[in-house]
C-alpha cells in the first residue's frame, strides 16, 4: 500500500483566545521518519495534535491523500492515522492483550464482533513490539519501557500507515528510550510506515530522523535532513544554545555538544 | 525575605500589600462591621426607631420596638461570633490544606458536628451548651481527620478535587446518619430539623457566652501559627527546609479550625460557605500574608453572617429566611465562580 | 531487543516462515482462548446477578407482615382475584416492587455510567447535584405549588435535565474537564440543598412526610402513575446508555487516546450526560434521591467484573438488588420502619471507607 501524503496547509491554531501557530506549511515526507523539535512551548505538541484531528484548526487545513482530515468520519480517519498522546491512562487491571485490541476500535462496529482480521492484527502487534510473554499481564505491573511498547503496539493493531506519538521517550530512561526508537524505525523500515514524531532530545532526533522539523514560536525555522540542517547557527536560533555540531563517529549523524558555562575547554573552536 | 516578597498568592495577589493599604482596609472593616451590627439592631420585621434603639441597648425594653431591640441585640453578637469563627476557620483550613476550595461544609467537617450534635441529644441526652460544643467539636475533629485522609489517598496526595469529593461524599453519608438517627425520634425531630438548617434567630445571651472562650482560643492559635502557616504555603518540604515543623503547625491550625467551626456548628447549626468566600474576598484586599489575613477573615466573616443576617430577615417579611439558607445560595455561585478561574491543573 | 518479521526464500528461510506462521497461529489461539473465557465468566457473572435479584422480587412479593405463597403471588399477577393477597400484592407490593426494580437499575446504569465517563469513582450523580436537582424541584413542587403525582415527575424531569445543563455550561471552557465538572456540581448540589431546606421550613405538618421522601428516598406509597414514566425512560434511555459502552470504555484511556481511536469525545460526553441524567430524574421523580445507590453500584460491580468488560449492566442489577434488598430490610429487619434511602445512607458510609482503603492499597487513584 503506498504511504499516504500528509499535508499541512495555512494552519492556524490555538487554544481559547491565544493563537500558537499561524500559518504554518509543511509537508510531511511519506514512508520515512520524521521528528518535531524545538524548545519548550514552541507549538510542537501543539502541532502534532492539529495533524491528528484532536485540535480544531481556527484557520488553514491539513490533508491526507488530499482530503481534509477534519472533514472526515473520525472512524474513518482512525482506520489511516493513528495517534499516541502523552500521558494514556491505562484502565485498572486491563492486560496487555485488551489494551492492544482497544487498537482494533475503528473496525469494529457496534457490537464489537471479533474478527479474523482482528486477532492476526492484534497477535502481529504484539509480535512487532516483542510483548507477546507479556500478553496476559496487567498493563499496571509493567515497567516504564514495557508499557510504552504496549502503547505502541495498541497503536499499531489500528492498522494505520501513518503514526504521529507525541513525546514517546520522555520519562523513559535512556535504554528503553532507545528500544522504542528502534521499534518504530523497525516499524518504519519494514512495513513502510510514515512516523512523524515530537521528541525532546535533539540528538536522537537528530539520529534516528530522516526528516527534522525545528520549531519555535510557532513557526518553523529549519527543516530537511539532519545533516543538512543541524548547524551550531540553527541550534542557536532555535534553542538558543551555544554548542558545537560534529559527526557522530558511531552513526554519522550530527551530534550536538552543548557548551555551558563550566568544564569548557578554553579553545574548544567552533 | 526575597522568596516572600516576590511570591504571589493563591488569588495572584502579592503577597506585600503596602502597609498602609492594608490598615486602610482593616479600618474600614471594622467599620463596615460597627455600620451592620447597629444595622442589624435596627432593621427587621417591625420597624423601630433610633431613640428606641439606644433605650433597648442600654437594657429598657419599655415598649414592643425595645423589646424587639433588646431580642436582636444577642443575635447580633452571636452572628459576629459565628461569623468571625467561621471565616477564621476557613481561612485556616484554606492554609492549612493549600486548597482554594477549602470550608467546613465543603470538606465534610460541619456535617460531623452535625452528626454529633445529633447523636448527643437523641443518645446521650445532651443538653447544654457546653454539651453540644464539646460533641461538635469532637465529631468535627474526627470528620475533619476522615476526609483527609480519604482525600490523600492515591495518586497526587490531597488535591482540591479529592478533598472536595471526599467531603461530599462523606457529608452525604453523615447526613444520612443523621437522618436515620433522628427520624425515630418523632419528639426531637423538630427541633433537630429547625437546627439543622443553620441560623442565629432565637439567639440569647445564654447562647452567645460559652462560644467565647472557644473562639478566643482558635483566635489565639491561629495568630500564633500565622508565620508558620505563611511558608507552609510554599509547600511542606520547602517549609521543613526553612525550620518549620510542619507536622505540628498542621495539626496545631487544624485543631484550632476545628475548634472554631465545631463551637459555631454548635450554637447556630451548619453554615456553610463562610470559610470558602471570606478567604478569597480578604485575600484581593489584604494579600497573602497569613498575619494579616487571618484576623481579616474573622473580621470579615462576622460582617458577612451579620449582613446575611438582616437580608434574611427583610427579604422575607413577616418570616425570616434563616442565615444557612442565604449563605449557601450566595456562597456556591462564588465557589462556582472560583473553580471556573481557576486552571483545571490548579484543581 | 529487537524483532523483525523475516522469511526468506531459503530451505531453512521457508522452516523459519513456516515456524513463525505456526507461532502466529499459536498467539491468536491463546488470545481467543482467553477472550472467549473472560466472555463466558461474564456471561455467568450477570446470569448469576439476575438470579438474585428475581430472588429478592420473589421475596418481597411473598414476605411481609403477611406471607403469601409464590402460588397466590402469580395468581395475583395473572389478574385472578385472591383473598387478602389481591390487595396485599396486587395494590401494595406489586407496585412497590415494580419501582424498585426499575430505579435501582436506572440509578446503577446512571451512576456508573457517570463514574466511567468522569473517570472517578466519588463523581456519582448523587454527589455532584444531578439528583439533588431532581429532589429539590419534586420538594418544591409539592410543597409550595402543592401539587402532587405525575405533574410532579416532569418537575423533576425538567429540573433534571436543567440543572445537569447548567453545571454543563458552567464547566464549559473549551471542553467540559471532568475536574471542573465535579466541582461545580458539588457547589451546585449545596445550593440545592439550601433551597430544599427553605422548602422544609415552610411544610406544614402533613407535607413534611412527603419532603422527607424527597430528601432520603422511600418506596412508601408508590404507585403506577409515577412508575410508568420511569419504566419508559429506563426502556428507551437504557439502550442509548448501553450503545455507548464501547466509547465510554475507550474514553478510560483519556480524551486523546480515545478521539485518536475513532471516538467523538464531546459527542459521547453530552449523550452519556443527558442519558444518565435523564435516567436519575425519572427514577428519582417516582421514588426521591435513594442515597448511594448511584455511587455504590459502580465500584461494587468493578470489584465483581474486573477486568471481563463493560461494568455498566452489572451495575444496574447491582443498582436494583441494593433497592431490593434495603427497602426489604428497612420494612421488616429493624424496629422502626425506615425509608429505603437511610438504609442505602448507612450502608453507603461504610463502604465508602472499603473502597477508599482498597483503592489505596492497589495504588490507583480517586
Amino acid at each position: 500500500m503506498p504511504p499516504r501524503e500528509l499535508i499541512v496547509a495555512g494552519l492556524r491554531v490555538g487554544y481559547g483566545e491565544r493563537t500558537i501557530i499561524d500559518g504554518l506549511e509543511l509537508r510531511i515526507p511519506p514512508g520515512g521518519i520524521t521528528c518535531i523539535v524545538g524548545p519548550n512551548a514552541c507549538g510542537k505538541s501543539t502541532l502534532l495534535r492539529s495533524m491528528s484531528r484532536l485540535l480544531h484548526p481556527k484557520a488553514g487545513q491539513v490533508l491526507l491523500d488530499g482530503r481534509d482530515i477534519h472533514r472526515m468520519q473520525p472512524k474513518a480517519l482512525a482506520k489511516i492515522l493513528g495517534l499516541l498522546p502523552q500521558n494514556p491512562i491505562a484502565p485498572e487491571g486491563i492486560t496487555v492483550a485488551d489494551l492492544v485490541g482497544r487498537g482494533r476500535q475503528p473496525h469494529q462496529g457496534l457490537f464489537a464482533r471479533w474478527s479474523k482480521d482482528d486477532d492476526a492484527a492484534v497477535a502481529e502487534a504484539l509480535e512487532v513490539t516483542n510483548t507477546v510473554e507479556l500478553a496476559d499481564r496487567p498493563v499496571d505491573e509493567l515497567s516504564g519501557g514495557q508499557r510504552q511498547r504496549v502503547w505502541i503496539a495498541m497503536a499499531l493493531a489500528q492498522g494505520t500507515e501513518t503514526l504521529l506519538l507525541d513525546e514517546p521517550t520522555t520519562f523513559l530512561d535512556v535504554s528503553h528510550q532507545l528500544d522504542v526508537l528502534d521499534l518504530l524505525t523497525d516499524l518504519n523500515r519494514q512495513r513502510g510506515t510514515t512516523v512523524v514524531m515530537v521528541l525532546h532530545d535533539l540528538n536522537l532526533a537528530a539520529r534516528y530522523s530522516d526528516h527534522l522539523i525545528a520549531l519555535r514560536d510557532g513557526s518553523i525555522r529549519a527543516q530537511g535532513k539532519p545533516e543538512d540542517i543541524l548547524t551550531a547557527q540553527v541550534v542557536h536560533e532555535v534553542f538558543g544554545l551555544q554548542c558545537q555540531v560534529i559527526a557522530d563517529p558511531s552513526t554519522l549523524k550530527p551530534l550536538i555538544l552543548p557548551a555551558g558555562r563550566h568544564h569548557m575547554l578554553e579553545h574548544a573552536g567552533a | 525575605m526575597n522568596a516572600v516578597a516576590t511570591r504571589r498568592g493563591v488569588a495572584g495577589a502579592p503577597l506585600r500589600q503596602p502597609r498602609r493599604r492594608r490598615l486602610f482596609w482593616l479600618v474600614m472593616a471594622i467599620l463596615i462591621v460597627l455600620v451592620l451590627a447597629v444595622g442589624s439592631v435596627s432593621i427587621g420585621a417591625r420597624h423601630v426607631a433610633p431613640s428606641d434603639i439606644w433605650a433597648g441597648f442600654l437594657g429598657h425594653s419599655d415598649n414592643v420596638p425595645q423589646a424587639a431591640v433588646v431580642k436582636r441585640v444577642p443575635r447580633t453578637v452571636l452572628a459576629l461570633v459565628i461569623g468571625a469563627a467561621l471565616g477564621l476557620s476557613g481561612a485556616i483550613m484554606q492554609a492549612v490544606t493549600r486548597n482554594p476550595l477549602a470550608d467546613p461544609s465543603i470538606l465534610g467537617v460541619n456535617m460531623g458536628a452535625s452528626l454529633a450534635v445529633v447523636m448527643g441529644i437523641t443518645w446521650f441526652g445532651i443538653s447544654t451548651a457546653h454539651g453540644y460544643i464539646w460533641a461538635a467539636i469532637l465529631g468535627a475533629a474526627i470528620a475533619a481527620v476522615f476526609v483527609y485522609v480519604v482525600g490523600s489517598m492515591g495518586r497526587g496526595g490531597a488535591t482540591p478535587l479529592k478533598l472536595a469529593l471526599a467531603g461530599a461524599a462523606t457529608s452525604a453519608a453523615l447526613a444520612s446518619l443523621v437522618t436515620a438517627i433522628s427520624l425515630p425520634r418523632a419528639d426531637l425531630a423538630d427541633i433537630i430539623r429547625s437546627w439543622q438548617i443553620g441560623g442565629v434567630g432565637g439567639a440569647t445571651f445564654a447562647n452567645v457566652a460559652p462560644l467565647l472562650p472557644f473562639l478566643a482560643v482558635g483566635l489565639a492559635i491561629a495568630i500564633g501559627s500565622a508565620n508558620a502557616l505563611n511558608s507552609l504555603a510554599l509547600g511542606d518540604e520547602l517549609a521543613a527546609g526553612l525550620g518549620e515543623k510542619v507536622m505540628a503547625v498542621r495539626a496545631v491550625s487544624a485543631l484550632a479550625a476545628v475548634i472554631l467551626c465545631g463551637a459555631a456548628t454548635a450554637m447556630a447549626g451548619p453554615i456553610g460557605f463562610v470559610g470558602l468566600v471570606v478567604p478569597h474576598m480578604c485575600r484581593l484586599l489584604v494579600g497573602v500574608d497569613q498575619r494579616w489575613l487571618l484576623p481579616f477573615s474573622a473580621l470579615a466573616g462576622a460582617g458577612l453572617l451579620v449582613l446575611s443576617d438582616i437580608i434574611g430577615r427583610v427579604v422575607a417579611r413577616p418570616g425570616e429566611l434563616d442565615v444557612g439558607i442565604l449563605t449557601a445560595l450566595i456562597g456556591a455561585p462564588v465557589f462556582i465562580i472560583i473553580v471556573r478561574r481557576s486552571k483545571v491543573r490548579e484543581l | 531487543m529487537n524483532t523483525s518479521i523475516s522469511g526468506t526464500a531459503t530451505q531453512p528461510g521457508v522452516q523459519a516462515a513456516t515456524i513463525v506462521r505456526q507461532e502466529r497461529a499459536a498467539l491468536i489461539q491463546r488470545l481467543r482462548g482467553a477472550r472467549n473465557q473472560r466472555s463466558k465468566q461474564r456471561r455467568i457473572i450477570i446470569a448469576v446477578l439476575s438470579l438474585l435479584v428475581l430472588a429478592m422480587i420473589v421475596l418481597s412479593l411473598c414476605l411481609g407482615q403477611t406471607n403469601y405463597s409464590p402460588a397466590q403471588v402469580w395468581q395475583v399477577i395473572q389478574g385472578h382475584k385472591v383473598p387478602g393477597a389481591s390487595f396485599t400484592v396486587g395494590t401494595l407490593r406489586l407496585p412497590r416492587t415494580a419501582i424498585a426494580l426499575i430505579a435501582g437499575l436506572s440509578f446503577g446504569l446512571a451512576g456508573a455510567s457517570f463514574q466511567t465517563l468522569l473517570r472517578n469513582p466519588l463523581a456519582s450523580p448523587d454527589v455532584i447535584g444531578i439528583s439533588t436537582g431532581a429532589s429539590a424541584a419534586a420538594a418544591f413542587a409539592i410543597v409550595i405549588l402543592s401539587l402532587s403525582g405525575t405533574v410532579v415527575s416532569v418537575f423533576a424531569i425538567v429540573a433534571g435535565l436543567l440543572i445537569a445543563t447548567l453545571i454543563y455550561l458552567l464547566a464549559y471552557k473549551g471542553g467540559a474537564a471532568g475536574t471542573r465538572l465535579i466541582l461545580v456540581g458539588i457547589g451546585v448540589a449545596a445550593m440545592l440543598e439550601s433551597l430544599i431546606s427553605w422548602v422544609l421550613t415552610q411544610a406544614g405538618q402533613w407535607d413534611l412526610q412527603e419532603a422527607t421522601r424527597w430528601l432520603t428516598g422511600s418506596l412508601n406509597g408508590s404507585s403506577w402513575g409515577e412508575t410508568m414514566p420511569a419504566l419508559i425512560a429506563l426502556c428507551v434511555l437504557g439502550p442509548v446508555l448501553l450503545s455507548q459502552t464501547r466509547h465510554l470504555d475507550s474514553l478510560q484511556m483519556g480524551d486523546d487516546t480515545a478521539a485518536a481511536l475513532g471516538t467523538r469525545v464531546e459527542r459521547t460526553r453530552i449523550l452519556v450526560i443527558m442519558a444518565a441524567v435523564g435516567l436519575i430524574s425519572f427514577a428519582t421523580a417516582a421514588t426521591g434521591p435513594i442515597a448511594f445507590v448511584a455511587f455504590l453500584s459502580g465500584p461494587i460491580a468493578s470489584r465483581i467484573i474486573g477486568a471481563r468488560g463493560s461494568k455498566l449492566i452489572p451495575a444496574g442489577l447491582i443498582g436494583a438488588l441494593l433497592v431490593l434488598v434495603a427497602d426489604f430490610a428497612g420494612q421488616y429487619l429493624l424496629g422502626t420502619r425506615f425509608p429505603v434511602g437511610v438504609i442505602t445512607g448507612v450502608l453507603g458510609a461504610p463502604y465508602l471507607v472499603y473502597l477508599i482503603i482498597r483503592t489505596n492499597r492497589a495504588g490507583g487513584s480517586l
